[in-house]
């Protein structure tokens, strides 16, 4: 049974949204989904919530999901993962007779007062976590292993970071726009070499819903455009940071893999592509394992105007980091691609994508999607 | 078209306060025995679910992550999933899922919960589960809850509190036969009436004691069941169910998300009367009285009629509906997530006859598992049988 996105509800977005719960902003979102999709949540028979305890600062998190989404007495649950991942459990969850299944993610990041405290809870608590430090260090390592794996330059991040401002300047829902050049950029200083401010995505506050359908219930609605979920992956590394290959995301190239496996597509098939860029070096280390070359990168193909564009809508570092929102944030972007309603950042003749999200650190895990008409 | 999906080895640590292990550890250990009985090795495992909550216990963030090494989950399809409490239950029904849904054959479920970390005690912890701008301002504490809970059911039915430490003196008897049991201990009525009051009506032998252990089960699909072994334990039937955060707002009497769930499970198992077709019961019991409410949940009899049945002898191991038979929560031991799964656990040896001494008497084809958790808001079920 194929699966199929036919709602995507989104809340406002800012890196502050002082007047709002998260409870109002996955009210808001749901709304949005349910009306596109034109349903009620009484018809819905799963919902998949994602959400980190100590993001919200409430222990079991889950309990708090269900008023909002209309979601009271009906089967929910929550994954301590992306909303992506969350999709892709909808799209089993489809698999095994349910005909809608509705996925929720949020941000309320700046309700987190000290998050790089909270970030540092996340790293082994004997062996990494004593050393100290700002967690973007690992980040730092990585990306220095990367860049002597590959050959990338310092001009290349910079690259990356300019197309993904200067994209996000059309899309009125991005908060970190800006018309900057990578020169610019390479004359600031250095965050943490060989990062800069510039090369770390800024999180934000917003809420997304998405209702997935079976092929039966598309068919029942008449949804005229739904956008198919035609492969998926998932994949965890080890979390341990001395054992991991530090150059490489395997991670995204097992979930490239599985998902081109079960879409049997090609990546030649793919028109456009949302690629997690939490740091600047991360949209290349992925595209690398997606079988993306550094000389096409170099040559623009990533470009708005490029044969594969990825992230016109900004990405992470123009829209802002929705953390465990982030993955599902991109999708959202996507499936407004392949509606055709991006408006001014709208490119023409899409028909299939690909959106890939990772954890951020200190994990390696990832999820990837390929969706189209 | 639904898989079928079987169990085909399960593993856990003894359940014990302050263990020395680390959560990896715990993990590591309950997976490696249950892909011992599996009779496989991580190799043919295809993807891995995680269930633990609340990460406050480790004190680690993205706890999931964390374990994966420990659960085996390395380079490899992994999740984690939560529902508090209802976890243990969940992440079998999770695992389900992701077989009979044709992604994969082999799932390893794995549940973990070392809550000795937190330290002074838990209960710290669980005072983050509260609404931060309604009910934390009151310095809510778990046990205050449910003893409201309990004194409603108690009013609603008009039970006796000798009536429900029935349920504390079986489990905790039952659990002397368990071989990974911390708790387990021939007490009688008075000692439950006598023991420190903490938030009446529950008393300190009416609760489960925080726990640390983990619990492992290889779920597989029909094809892959049938050639590791003669003897599958099929999941036939699935249920879950969440109620409402404003648990202020309902009658506590009864659990009707539970109900819910198991008359989704019921459905799909294909069972229409309940106390007749299902021959052994793990309901959870985090709590004596809470046994009891979820036997009427399950719908193992009718609303207030469970204590009736413990009284007359029905739910031991030797009754006509044996529940509980490992000793459960209350005996057992309660790391959160992992006493779900071993609930689960409990049926597998159950009807396979592996249970040893814990063996129930009327030879088992179907029986139940089910978890509670959250603000006394989620129920999860699933019916099994050989």
């Amino acid at each position: 049974m194929r699966a199929a996105v036919i709602g995507m509800g989104e809340s406002r977005s800012s890196p502050v949204i002082p007047d709002m719960s998260y409870k109002e902003l996955m009210f808001e979102a749901a709304e949005k989904a349910y009306s596109e999709a034109g349903i009620s949540p009484r018809e819905v028979d799963g919902f998949i919530c994602s959400s980190e305890d100590f993001l919200e600062g409430t222990s079991i998190f889950d309990e708090y999901v269900p008023d909002q989404l209309g979601a009271v007495l009906k089967p929910v649950y929550t994954i301590s993962a992306d909303g992506l991942y969350g999709v892709i459990m909808a799209c089993l969850q489809v698999k095994t007779g349910a005909d809608l299944v509705v996925v929720e993610a949020h941000s309320k990041f700046s309700e987190i007062v000290y998050p790089e405290e909270v970030l540092k809870l996340a790293l082994d608590p004997h062996y990494i976590r004593p050393l100290g430090g700002n967690p973007h260090y690992i980040a730092s390592l990585e990306a220095t292993r990367f860049m002597f794996e590959f050959g990338v330059l310092e001009e290349d991040l910079a690259e990356v970071v300019s197309k993904n401002k200067r994209n996000a300047l059309k899309n009125p829902r991005a908060s970190f726009g800006a018309n900057v050049s990578p020169e610019e950029i390479l004359e600031r200083e250095y965050f943490i070499e060989p990062l800069r401010k510039d090369d770390i995505s800024e999180p934000v506050d917003v809420a997304y819903v998405a209702v997935i359908a079976s092929e039966r219930k598309v068919r029942e609605l008449g949804v005229e455009d739904p956008v198919w979920i035609k492969g998926f992956g998932y994949f965890s590394e080890t979390p341990n940071l001395d054992s991991r290959d530090w150059g490489y995301s395997l991670y995204c190239r097992k979930c490239a893999e599985m998902a081109f496996k079960m879409s049997k597509m090609g990546i030649d098939e793919i028109d456009f592509m949302e690629i997690c860029d939490r740091y600047s070096y991360k949209e290349l280390q992925h595209l690398l394992e997606i079988g993306i070359t550094m000389d096409e990168i170099r040559d623009g193909v990533t470009h708005p105007w490029g044969d594969l564009p990825v992230n016109v809508s900004g990405g992470l570092l123009g829209f802002g980091d929705p953390i465990e929102a982030s993955g599902i944030h991109s999708l959202a972007e996507a499936y407004r691609q392949i509606k055709g309603k991006s408006g001014k950042y709208q490119l023409e003749g899409v028909e299939n994508a690909l959106v890939q999200n990772w954890r951020g650190i200190p994990t390696g895990s990832g999820s990837l999607l390929i969706l189209g008409r | 078209m639904l898989r079928r999906v079987a169990i085909i080895g399960a593993g856990m640590t003894k359940f014990m306060r302050r263990a020395k292990e680390t959560p990896k550890e715990l993990t590591f250990l309950a997976t490696r025995m249950a892909l011992d009985q599996a009779g496989i090795e991580i190799s043919d495992i295809e993807a891995v679910t995680l269930g633990t909550a609340p990460d406050s216990f480790d004190g680690v963030h993205m706890n999931g992550e964390y374990l994966i090494d420990g659960a085996g989950g390395t380079n490899k399809p992994y999740i984690r999933v939560f529902v508090g409490g209802g976890t243990g239950v969940f992440s079998v029904i999770h695992g389900w899922k992701l077989v009979s849904s044709g992604a994969f054959d082999s799932v390893l479920v794995v549940c973990e919960e070392k809550m000795s970390s937190c330290y002074p005690h838990p209960q710290a912890a669980f005072y983050t589960i509260f609404d931060n701008i309604l009910e934390r301002p009151l310095g809510p504490n778990l046990v205050w809850i449910f003893a409201l809970e309990m004194h409603r059911y108690m009013k609603k039915h008009g039970i006796k509190k000798e009536q429900i430490a029935l349920v504390s003196v079986k489990n905790k008897r039952n659990a002397l036969d368990h071989p990974a049991a911390g708790w387990g201990a021939k007490i009688t009525v008075e000692d439950v009436l006598n023991s420190e009051v903490l938030a009446w009506p529950v008393q300190l032998l009416d609760i489960s004691p925080p726990s640390d252990g983990a619990v492992a089960l290889v779920l597989a699909s029909e094809e892959m069941a049938k050639r590791l072994t003669d003897d599958p334990v099929w999941i036939d039937g699935i249920g879950y169910c969440l109620d409402t955060a404003y648990w202020t707002n309902r009658d506590l009497y009864y659990p009707k998300y539970v109900e819910y769930a198991a008359r989704m499970a019921y459905r799909m198992a294909g069972i229409r009367n309940p106390p007749k077709e299902i021959d052994v019961a793990e309901p959870y019991d985090p709590f004596d009285y809470k046994e009891l409410h979820h036997m009427e949940g399950l719908l193992l009899c009718k609303k207030g009629e469970a204590p009736k049945l413990v009284e007359e002898g029905v739910t031991e191991r030797d009754g006509d509906l044996p529940v509980t038979p490992s000793g459960g929560l209350l005996g057992v031991g309660n790391p959160i997530a992992a006493a779900g799964l071993m609930k689960v656990a409990e049926i597998f040896f159950q009807l396979r006859g592996e249970a040893g001494k814990r063996q129930v008497k009327n030879d088992p084809v179907t029986g139940v598992a089910q978890a509670w958790g959250d603000l006394m808001q989620i129920g999860t079920v699933v019916v099994l049988r050989r």
